[in-house]
């Protein structure tokens, strides 16, 4: 059976949608972001689930004039909240080569004498100075993964603030971050303390190799 | 201490004497600057200069040009961390390069700055010189209320309906022509502490509306026939409670009998589907409901007055973030009586919003659009007579969430403007 979603539905699959597609897709040098939802259906499917079928128009965060277009299915298990939402996507066309940004930042970090430590990205402000915009976005490519790993028809994440940064040092070739993040959960509104571990190299992509919730005054 | 951290030395830009505030105040603000010095450099000939272009490559010193050599003759600017001041200055020495300590402890001039910011903060004593793109402490808004009455007495007054909680003062601003209890439009921001967005837009709003009296014909139009009251900082113990310790605050700041946890949140605290599934009665939940409807003295004062007023024609209520503009219900999902009538005005309203910047809203019931909610400030204004009821969710959609940087302000404030005129326009245009 096909019902129109309402947009408040519709809106939710497809932010989980952009977060996977950012999540296998992105870097330090390129974070996608969802611009706008072009159609929406949704489909009953008798005993598994719900399933959206999705047309998305996503936009590169640094550069706002560059956008993709994305068809993407989402289906929510029913009655399995334990299990993570099936995700499958298509992007339409090229995006753009961060090789450079990347090799950039990677050679950066793997220069540091001490790890780098950070935190409040962004600041109360709003504010992200140009170093810490890598590794804001590499929170927010990495979120992507813990947002479909926690989504149901009833949730809708965003990252709301990296509360501390820290660079782990590897003897391999990895970047490895340790993150403490706050999610933003609009549907009860609740803000959600989450520390997840964070693999990077620019051929390899980005890994979230372990993640926990964590109370809600853990970030304090 | 000053050689570490590396990755969060602040960019070369940074070279002008009030940003050595922002050196401060931004993420890198755990670098220290004690015992570093700027000198002033001049390389007198093309050999000179390359060397000093060397020395600032030099990647263990740590050196950065706050003025980069050009030419020979022109003095350069190179701050030295205090490790590397030795090295730096046998260096120019023994070659003969020509200095002179400009700064001779950059800690203490930021020291001294970020004294001279703070007293030039509190002494800001004119509408001129309010900085409407940053945010805001809760003392700075209110001082700036009284500013904005003492520029514009024959129109606007400030007006306590209550008190916070914890004993603040809540004010309106109210715009006013004259006549006596005129049909009224009501806006409030800031209910949600955290969305800072919108009380910074609402103090923007305020003085446009003061501002355009005489000038723009719509805002005159309304303003002949009809008074606004505008109450920024609808939450202000929250407020206070995210500058001061939790930015990510939303609720009051209400004792909740019997539960460690604080707070009720206010935009499911009133009498309209009051308590349902649309609201948490977990007191340790951001939607909580409260003990009953109007528990909360923030939204009894608000009750209070639009009832005692009667005459109110329509309650906006602003909040952020999501990029929405939003009608009743909240808590139900059969369409409002006046869903086409105030679906089509929403329409066209963020529809002149995006002329603007090109920034997209989506509009609808809240019930369609965002998820269900009870207990709205806007659903009760409807079931009670307040037909042009509306809640604005302002920018972003989520890459900076409650944290939108100051720099967004303005921008988000300009766009928005058209929308709440096409609203208010319509309400003028439409009595009832």
């Amino acid at each position: 059976m096909e019902l129109p979603p309402s947009l408040s539905h519709a809106g939710r699959a497809a932010a989980l949608a952009a977060g996977c597609v950012c999540y296998r897709r992105g870097s330090p040098g390129r974070g996608l972001a969802l611009r706008a939802v072009r159609r929406a259906r949704r489909q009953d499917v008798d005993g598994v689930g719900h399933k959206y079928h999705l047309e998305l128009v996503l936009e590169d965060v640094l550069d706002k004039d560059s956008t993709v277009n994305c068809t993407a299915e989402v289906l929510y298990h029913l009655g399995k909240k334990t299990i993570a939402p099936d995700v499958e996507f298509t992007i339409e066309g090229e995006l753009k080569n961060t090789d450079e940004a990347d090799n950039a930042f990677y050679n950066q970090i793997k220069s540091l004498e001490k790890e780098l430590v950070a935190e409040n990205i962004p600041d109360s402000h709003g504010n992200v100075s140009p170093e810490m915009e890598p590794i804001h976005l590499l929170a927010w490519v990495a979120s992507g993964y813990v947002m479909w790993q926690n989504s149901t028809e009833n949730t809708k994440f965003q990252l709301a603030q990296i509360k501390h940064v820290k660079q782990v040092k590897r003897s391999d070739e990895y970047l490895e971050f340790d993150y403490m993040i706050l999610l933003h959960e609009i549907v009860s509104q609740e803000i959600i303390p989450w520390q997840m571990t964070v693999l990077w190299h620019p051929q390899r992509g980005v890994q979230v190799t372990q993640d926990s919730r964590q109370p809600k005054h853990a970030a304090e | 201490m000053p050689s570490g951290a590396e990755a969060s030395r602040c960019p070369l830009a940074m070279k002008i004497l009030p940003v050595f505030a922002t050196l401060v105040a931004a993420a890198c603000s755990e670098q220290l600057f004690v015992g570093d010095q700027v000198l002033r450099i001049t390389a007198s000939d093309e050999e000179q200069l390359t060397l000093l272009r060397v020395l600032g490559e030099q990647a263990e010193l740590q050196v950065d040009f706050w003025r980069h050599p050009s030419s020979p003759g022109r003095p350069a600017d190179l701050r030295v961390p205090f490790p590397s001041l030795q090295a730096v200055k046998i260096f120019l020495e023994s070659n003969g390069i020509s200095y002179s300590i400009m700064i001779v402890d950059v800690q203490e001039l930021l020291d001294e700055e970020k004294k001279t910011m703070m007293e030039s903060r509190r002494t800001e004593r004119s509408i001129s010189t309010f900085d409407f793109a940053s945010y805001h402490t809760l003392d700075e808004i209110y001082d700036w209320m009284d500013m904005l009455v003492d520029d514009h007495p024959s129109l606007v007054s400030k007006i306590q309906i209550g008190q916070s909680y914890e004993n603040r003062s809540l004010y309106l601003l109210k715009f006013s022509t004259g006549g006596s209890n005129r049909p009224a439009i009501w806006l409030d921001t800031g209910i949600h502490s955290r969305e800072w967005i919108t009380h910074a837009t609402g103090v923007w709003t305020a003085n446009k509306i003061a501002e355009e009296y005489g000038q723009d014909p719509s805002v005159t139009a309304i303003l002949d026939s009809m008074d606004i009251f505008f109450e920024i900082v609808t939450n202000p113990d929250g407020f206070a409670f995210t500058h001061s310790s939790n930015r990510m605050w939303r609720k009051t700041r209400s004792i909740n009998a019997g539960s460690r946890c604080i707070g009720v949140d206010p935009n499911r605290n009133w009498d309209a589907g009051f308590g349902g599934s649309g609201s948490s009665s977990n007191p340790c939940s951001e939607t909580y409901h409260g003990p009953y409807a109007h528990s909360e003295r923030e939204v009894k004062a608000i009750v209070d007055f639009i009832r005692g007023h009667g005459s109110v024609k329509s309650v906006i209520s602003i909040h952020s973030y999501s990029q929405m503009l939003l009608f009743p219900y909240g808590y139900k999902t059969a369409p409002a009586p006046h869903h086409q009538e105030l679906n089509e005005l929403a329409k066209k309203a963020v529809s002149d919003l995006a002329v603007v910047y090109g920034t997209k809203y989506t509009y609808g019931s809240i019930a369609d659009t965002i998820y269900v909610a009870d207990g709205t400030t806007v659903d009760w204004a409807y079931d009670n007579g307040v037909k042009y009821s509306f809640t604005f969710e302002l920018r972003d959609t989520g890459r900076y969430g409650f944290l939108l940087p100051s720099t967004q302000i303005i921008p988000t404030a300009t766009e928005t403007w058209p929308a709440l005129l096409d609203i208010m326009v319509h309400v003028l245009e439409h009595p009832y």
